[in-house]
């Protein structure tokens, strides 16, 4: 019974979809205020009919209802009750199914937040949106129903795949998609804008904190995927430049790109046409991270459902809203008025800066990404284009926009003195310095090494020093301080942090140049060395459980003959899908991590290892955090906040993930 | 409780598309907007210009940019926007009908209504019985998972999985027992028999190499000399299937149960004299039921009718989804004829020729097989 509301709930959003499709948009094109205000309360509905359908299926992976397909396919009734509910979006139906209730809930929340936005521009914003929906939803309904039944349902499933049995597969998706699909938002204001004709700062104010959610939500998931990726495959690496990581990262720098160019639109009314192109980027990005991933024409650890025939219809998605956006672009950019003037040395010409190199980081990241798929198009020759290329074309580009970063933050708008901001810089600049000789006497390595967390103290110094400069300018005391630090807008608190973040991110990339690694086979009461810790391994034996057998290797990290730590790296086996995987062992001993995957246990007791010493290696997500902690803060600053009359409401408020 | 949660759902989808029509809308006007947006501007200059964002002498003309887009946003010319006695008060009533009448249709074709919820617990108490004989399956699968080159076990499993109606994993499981315990006429003819039910009722090629190679073992086995006829019924050769199955017939025990039911399939192929061995009994008798593939096979072991059920149920739902397949259609109605179900066989020749409407030859086909099988009037 709940299965079948559910199922009939998804079809009743589709048919609610089409409607909030044509309706608000015709309403806005005519002057129709019934037909505009069907948008708001219409997108509601279909967030709570597709949380619905959501509800039902993951009801049906909780009492493991085996007449649905799906739930045969990716459950197993023995699995713990998180996969259970975490295998939900583990599938291709399923996390299709997540996707569109994303894509809803942003479609709600700018319905119930967005009071204060001209009725037109939410009207369309909101068919655009639906536009989306629709599309989707058919695709789900037609190629990947996750409510499609047996009549003879089986007593046992399939399981899950193994390495999606995991507290990450809980976590990262659904923050991946809300900053994934969050994206949504930002392309259906550039295209209500474009509908509309006009593009100014109304349009980039509104866009703004909803490219900011989704932002966070996508900086988030990125770290979150990429340290699950470290601690299940096994290798120890965090990026892998998979294309499916790839898909993730062109969305983040395009949404980066976008969020600094969207202030310069909102502030001055400039860089009008790069804001709606960056906005129109960064969902088709998106959709073409979707359309690489559930289209089956990658074949990698997160293909993990991929059907072939899928591929068209997403394709043609894909086609019809980049290229129909495109259009419109080119029907409408050529109108645009001129906006505000600015200086080239000034805040808008080093945001302009910001924005070029973003974006061919992000074209060099698409090239790697899909020369290989098109070079085995045409000529059936399969090569991987692997960390090599990425770190000679992005680094490069990468150095400068690390260097320009704080000088930027220090340039006025519309005209700025880069003298004045070098100078400003210099006392983070000369951190850095002195931060990379005392790191290359002390510690010596590799002169990347070296440089790369120079540059990093630079930035995170850097980050700060105007607003260093301003609170403790001149006067010293106390009280004005405290004043003065009070006063700083949030806005520009959360950007030092966000840059700081990357900075901190930066320093522990540097780092894994100090870091080092063993293979080798061990046995119980075997020991090795590895920085500056004694690893023995303690006892192999094996464990049940819940629906896996593993092996575990008991091992314990000491120093100077202190016990630090006990880990158990694992290798376990699923029965069910005939499937192996690791679990490494983790000690984070401060910031850095000794890290243990043991793989194939022989007959004579003895298992093969990998251990690696990886100094400041939690840096990486901890700057990520930092990241998402700034945008947060320049989230809640005021400025964001419009009230028009008396009817102030709070223009955007983070949304929850739901279920 | 069903059909209430249809209309609860149903119902408020309709209301959130009337709602304006309700709710009288409030909408803010593109200019408010702006006018308050570029006067938060203008106090945000100075804010900034305290911060030291904006150079002193820079704030003056920064400010006159925003004043003047102000400014230019203080007179709008554009025409108000309606509210009564708009295309909306018709549109919006009509989307309101008309999107749930999309859904029920649409679900009407993909949905099964009548399909219960089944959790794994409810259905464990349910079925006790059916519970033991999955138990005992999960127990072997168990088994098999460990030792994979057991193939016994296998064999065990093979005819349990066909009587469930897993015709699919039966093939796999007979394909598994024939690689480990190594080729018997027996297990041959299992193996294509089990391959024919996984096909819906065809001989693929591979079943039929099975059949003959099974055949030219122990040429007195009478399974795969069955399916060879069928193949070659299938084939439209009916000289050979003919041939086949009068041999077959001729080397009959007296009392065996299948042999009534082969003759009269011998009498129902094309240009049908009777065979040899056909007796006065079969001429006289009701021609009910030609297309007997797998009654034959069933006679020995009664489980296997839970199959042939099973098979002919899932080969109804997907037409009932898809009634474009002419071929499926005739082979329900044959196999509904097979069962004596013989309202249910004259219904599915009108679903048939609902569905075909437009297809003169299938409409032909169709009336002619339901000539054939008695099912007129």
């Amino acid at each position: 019974m709940i299965v079948e509301t559910g199922h009939y709930a998804l079809v009743l959003a589709l048919a609610l979809a089409l409607v909030n499709s044509i309706l608000p948009a015709w309403g806005a094109a005519s002057g129709d205020r019934r037909l505009m205000a069907v948008a708001p309360s219409a997108s509601i509905a279909i967030f709570g009919l597709i949380g619905y359908a959501f509800f039902a299926l993951t009801y049906a992976h909780v009492v493991s209802d085996f007449s649905l397909v799906n739930v045969v396919e990716n459950s197993h009734s023995a699995k713990p009750l998180i996969y259970k509910i975490s295998g939900v979006w583990g599938n291709h139906e399923g996390s299709m199914l997540l996707w569109v209730l994303v894509l809803s809930l942003f479609g709600a929340a700018v319905a119930l937040f967005s009071g204060s936005m001209p009725q037109d521009l939410r009207a369309n914003v909101l068919a655009v949106q639906s536009w989306i929906g629709s599309a989707f939803l058919l695709f789900i309904l037609l190629t990947s129903n996750p409510f499609a039944r047996l009549g003879a349902p089986p007593l046992e499933g399939n399981d899950l795949n193994p390495l999606l049995q995991d507290p990450g597969l809980a976590i990262h998706p659904p923050l991946l998609y809300l900053g994934y699909v969050g994206l949504s938002i930002t392309y259906s204001f550039a295209a209500a804008a474009l509908i509309t004709g006009r593009i100014d700062a109304v349009f980039a104010r509104f866009v703004r904190p909803w490219t900011l959610v989704a932002w966070i939500c996508l900086t988030l998931g990125i770290a979150m995927g990429s340290y699950w990726a470290y601690y299940t495959l096994g290798w120890g690496g965090f990026w892998f430049w998979d294309p499916v990581e790839n898909a993730s990262l062109m969305p983040w720098l395009a949404a980066t790109a976008l969020l600094h160019c969207a202030a310069v639109m909102e502030k001055r009314e400039a860089l009008k046409i790069w804001t709606i192109f960056l906005a129109i980027l960064a969902f088709s990005l998106s959709l073409l991270g979707t359309f690489l991933v559930r289209s089956g024409v990658l074949t990698s650890v997160h293909a993990f459902a991929s059907d072939p025939t899928r591929g068209v219809f997403i394709l043609a998605i894909l086609v019809t809203f980049i290229g129909g956006s495109l259009a419109l672009f080119a029907l409408r950019a050529g109108g645009l008025k001129q906006g505000g003037l600015f200086a080239p040395i000034s805040r808008e010409g080093a945001l302009v800066i910001n924005n070029l190199l973003l974006t061919t980081c992000c074209a060099t990241v698409l090239v790697g990404t899909l020369y290989p798929l098109a070079l085995e198009a045409l000529t059936g020759d399969k090569i991987s284009v692997g960390a090599p290329f990425f770190n000679m074309t992005f680094a490069p580009l990468f150095v400068p926009l690390f260097v320009l970063m704080p000088i930027g933050q220090n340039l006025a708008w519309k005209r700025g003195d880069l003298i004045g901001a070098a100078q400003r810089v210099a006392v983070a600049f000369g951190a850095g310095v002195v931060c990379a000789l005392a790191i290359a006497a002390w510690r010596g390595g590799p002169v990347v090494s070296v440089l790369l967390s120079g540059l990093a103290v630079y930035v995170i110094v850097g980050s700060f020093a105007d607003l260093g400069r301003r609170v403790f300018a001149s006067s010293a005391n106390v009280g004005t301080v405290v004043s003065r630090a009070l006063g700083v807008p949030r806005q520009a608190l959360g950007t030092a942090f966000a840059h700081a973040g990357l900075g901190v991110t930066l320093l522990g990339l540097a780092a894994t140049g100090w870091g080092a690694e063993k293979i080798l086979v061990m046995k119980p009461g075997g020991r090795v060395a590895i920085g500056a810790y004694e690893l023995a391994l303690d006892s192999l034996f094996s464990r049940a459980g819940p629906n896996y057998t593993e092996i575990v290797g008991k091992t314990i990290v000491s120093a100077d003959g202190r016990v630090k730590a006990v880990i158990e790296p694992a290798t376990r086996f699923y029965p069910a899908r005939r499937m192996s995987r690791t679990d490494a062992g983790i000690a984070t001993l401060g910031l850095g991590q000794v890290y243990v995957s043991i793989a194939d246990p022989g007959e004579n007791g003895a298992v093969s290892a990998r251990i690696f010493w990886k100094p400041l290696v939690a840096l990486i997500w901890i700057g990520a955090l930092i990241m998402a902690f700034g945008g947060g803060l320049s989230l809640s600053d005021r400025s964001f906040r419009i009230g028009v009359a008396r009817r102030a409401r709070k223009v955007a408020a983070l949304p929850q993930p739901a279920e | 409780m069903l059909w209430l949660i249809f209309a609860l759902l149903t119902g408020s989808a309709a209301l959130s598309i009337l709602w304006p029509l309700i709710k009288t809308p409030r909408g803010l006007s593109q200019g408010a907007t702006e006018v308050a947006l570029y006067k938060a501007q203008i106090a945000e200059i100075d804010r900034d210009a305290a911060q030291g964002l904006i150079a002193a002498d820079d704030v003056e003309s920064v400010k006159a940019d925003a004043a003047r887009r102000l400014m230019a946003t203080e007179t709008p010319a554009r025409t108000p926007p309606k509210g009564r006695g708009s295309i909306g008060r018709f549109a919006v009533p009509a989307a309101a009908f008309a999107a749930p009448a999309l859904a029920i249709g649409l679900y009407w074709m993909i949905g099964s209504p009548t399909l219960p919820d089944l959790p794994l617990e409810a259905r464990r108490a349910a079925s006790p019985e059916r519970n033991e004989l999955m138990a005992a399956v999960a127990k072997i699968e168990a088994h098999l998972a460990q030792h994979p080159d057991d193939g016994r076990a296998y064999e065990v499993l093979a005819p349990v999985y066909l009587s469930m109606g897993r015709a699919s994993e039966a093939v796999r499981a007979y394909s598994e027992s024939l690689r480990l315990l190594g080729e018997t006429p027996e297990r041959l003819a299992a193996y294509g028999e089990a391959r024919v039910f996984a096909a819906n009722g065809a001989v693929d090629s591979e079943a039929r190499q099975a059949f003959e190679t099974a055949s030219a073992k122990m040429p007195s086995l009478a399974k795969p000399r069955f399916f060879l006829g069928l193949a070659a019924e299938q084939d439209g050769d009916a000289a050979s299937a003919r041939r086949i199955w009068s041999a077959l017939l001729a080397e009959a025990p007296a009392d065996a149960p299948w042999a009534r039911v082969l003759r009269e399939r011998v009498a129902a192929l094309p240009d049908g004299a009777s065979p040899a061995g056909a007796d006065a009994e079969t001429q006289a008798g009701p021609r009910a039921s030609p297309g007997l593939a797998a009654k034959i096979e069933a006679m020995p072991e009664t489980e296997r009718a839970g199959a042939i059920r099973g098979m002919v149920e899932r080969l109804a739902t997907r037409l009932a989804q898809n009634g474009q397949d002419l071929d499926g259609w005739l082979r329900l109605v044959r196999a509904y004829a097979v069962l004596n179900e013989s309202d249910k066989a004259r219904a599915a020749v009108s679903d048939a020729k609902r569905n075909l409407a437009a297809d003169e030859t299938a409409i032909g086909r169709i009336d002619a097989l339901a000539r054939e099988l008695g099912l007129e009037g």
